[in-house]
């Protein structure tokens, strides 16, 4: 086996290791799992109301943009955090130490990062489905649907969290890049159908994958007389496949630069240094 | 155990000949060789034109005090900083040109990792042994087996335990052991004792040479303190403002910084102090003269620490910026 192919294989036991990890630390799940749930109770309460212009419940119409915008804060958010907090404590200088360790060390960071993803979407769904109706969960067209969308939007936020924990020196740096993203998901239709925005709202949201993250979903755990509600009364597949597609592709193409650019910086005097500044924060 | 103690530093003509002739051939090649090694950070020179030479199976401790450049100049070699100027080749390679197969070849120990507190020992350095298995050879088969590895660090009863939960000793020891797991060919130790208490050190102290006689691992450590650059090490750089003072064996080192040595005996129930240049000869004189008379012998080499502190302050205030003459036959 090639040195490359053996580091690949050494990530995926990586992904496997830290991945365990994560499912086994009850304060890794709730860091995962704190926005749904907290999200799906508010929507519970007002599962009374309807989508303007249907008699369909607003708090079943928005589970599937609230499970979107959890895959891309749980895969982009999480994976920019570890970056800066692996830079920190050394993880990243030890795999920058091994030979191909960088290419095992990130196959594993992403692969693992992806499985919290999912673990995020896909334990909520479980109280969602009992709670709320109109979910059309039974149908295998349903399930491939968001298959698709799910993946190609794990490939289209993971390179931009490996971005930004390139980009932030401090796991508090990272931190503050959840304040747009919080501000993008109050204007990318997750909690309301964004064809009552103001049409310029409408413009910013569709440049962000948080928006086609949602509606792929919507698209698939939603009857289809919900696409009604969207722009362009339609559920839009191709287009959401196109805007996903891009950003994977700007991602997959930036990410690695920004990766080799941290990693070049990497030496035991910079972790000492960062871990110095580290720990006066914290006095 | 450690090899035969090597005496003075090879000359400048012989250091030469041994960087042009380093491409020559595996056996050939010197672990670790530099010329004029300078590094500058703005406009602060921390290295000015650093000749350090290591052996294949040498152990070398580079010796100095907090910010001489030892750190600097070890991360050099490891290929993660680069210099400003001067020749570098570490297995014959220069680090700013490795690559992963020639990282295989090379262990690292940083100073004070805290990483990866969520694994469990063992499947950490399986894992990482992982990396180095396409870079085995039948003379270095790659990588080391885990369970021998924990063996030697004495860390087998604590194989399955969460990193988090080791002591600092053990926590440096697993830090050796992932150092060692690609079984190196040159090990890199920074300030390896720092913060251990006595008995972590004594067991860390055997542990090193236990390293260097087992697989003729070419080892260059960086430590402050030279009483374990004595007890470590083949040869001793001593490293000051960022300039090299001086270099030789332990014992060529401890002669020069040292001169004189002490005899203390007791004779006819009366104590007796004797400064001598040649304590050997003088104890051979005395058993001679006075054969069953002489008891409590004791010998000394006094003051080497005091020596290096001086030289050390002296060079840290810039009042020094050459090696004493003493010295510069030993540096020469």
């Amino acid at each position: 086996m090639s040195p490359h192919a053996v580091a690949l294989r050494a990530g995926l036991q990586r992904g496997r290791i830290e991945f365990r990890q994560t499912t086994t630390s009850p304060q890794d799940l709730w860091s995962v799992m704190f926005f749904p749930v907290i999200a799906l109770v508010v929507m519970y309460m007002l599962r009374d109301n309807t989508v303007p212009g249907t008699g369909f419940s607003l708090g079943t119409q928005s589970i599937p943009g609230i499970l979107g915008a959890n895959v891309v804060f749980a895969g982009m958010m999480m994976l920019a955090l570890s970056l800066t907090m692996d830079r920190e404590d050394g993880t990243l200088l030890r795999a920058k130490a091994t030979p191909n360790g960088m290419v095992g060390y990130l196959t594993g960071k992403v692969l693992s990062r992806a499985g919290t993803a999912v673990v995020g979407l896909l334990v909520p769904l479980v109280p969602a489905a009992f709670l709320f109706d109109g979910l059309r969960l039974g149908e295998a067209s349903a399930w491939l649907t968001l298959t698709w969308v799910v993946a190609l939007g794990l490939v289209a936020v993971l390179p931009i969290g490996a971005i930004l924990g390139a980009l932030f020196d401090t796991a508090q740096g990272a931190g503050f890049v959840g304040v747009p993203i919080m501000g993008l998901m109050s204007i990318s239709g997750v909690f309301y159908p964004l064809s009552s925005f103001p049409e310029w709202l409408q413009w910013v949201a569709q440049a962000f994958p948080l928006y086609w993250m949602g509606l792929g979903l919507r698209s698939a755990m939603l009857p289809d007389a919900m696409a009604a509600a969207e722009i362009g009364d339609s559920w839009r597949h191709l287009e959401t496949a196109a805007m996903l597609g891009v950003w994977a592709l700007a991602g997959l193409v930036l990410a690695p630069i920004m990766l080799r650019r941290m990693a070049r910086r990497e030496s035991g005097s910079t972790v000492a240094a960062r871990r110095h500044k580290a720990q006066q924060r914290t006095m | 155990m450690l090899r035969g103690r090597r005496s003075l530093k090879v000359s400048n003509a012989l250091f030469n000949d041994k960087l042009e002739g380093m491409n020559a051939g595996e056996n050939g090649t010197p672990a670790i060789a530099t010329r004029d090694l300078r590094m500058r950070y703005g406009t602060v020179d921390v290295l000015h034109g650093v000749d350090l030479h290591v052996g294949q199976g040498e152990v070398v401790a580079l010796l100095g005090p907090n910010g001489a450049g030892k750190t600097t100049t070890i991360e050099i070699l490891e290929g993660f900083r680069r210099r400003s100027s001067g020749d570098v080749r570490v297995l014959g390679v220069d680090p700013d040109d490795g690559d992963e197969a020639w990282r295989a070849r090379l262990g690292i120990v940083l100073q004070s990792w805290r990483d990866h507190g969520r694994w469990r020992v063992r499947e950490l350095l399986d894992h990482l042994g992982r990396y180095y298995a396409p870079y085995g050879t039948p003379q270095r088969p790659r990588p080391y087996d885990t369970d021998e590895l924990l063996e030697l660090v004495a860390l087998s009863d604590r194989a399955d335990a969460v990193i988090a939960t080791l002591s600092g000793g053990q926590r440096r020891r697993l830090d050796v052991a992932i150092g060692l797991a690609g079984r190196p060919d040159v090990l890199f130790l920074d300030e390896p004792t720092v913060g251990f208490d006595p008995q972590a050190r004594r067991e860390f102290h055997e542990l090193v040479r236990r390293l260097a006689g087992l697989e003729a691992t070419s080892i260059l450590l960086t430590t402050h303190d030279l009483d374990e650059a004595e007890r470590l090490a083949d040869r001793i750089v001593i490293l000051a403002g960022g300039r090299i003072v001086a270099d030789g064996s332990p014992a060529a080192l401890t002669e020069q910084l040292s001169g004189k040595a002490e005899v203390r005996y007791s004779k006819d129930g009366e104590r007796h102090v004797d400064a001598v240049e040649d304590a050997t000869g003088h104890v051979r004189e005395l058993f001679a003269k006075y054969g069953e008379n002489i008891h409590d012998l004791e010998i000394r080499r006094s003051n080497v620490e005091d020596v290096y502190m001086t030289l050390v302050q002296e060079f840290e205030s810039g009042r020094r910026t050459e090696a004493p003459s003493e010295l510069a036959e030993v540096a020469r």
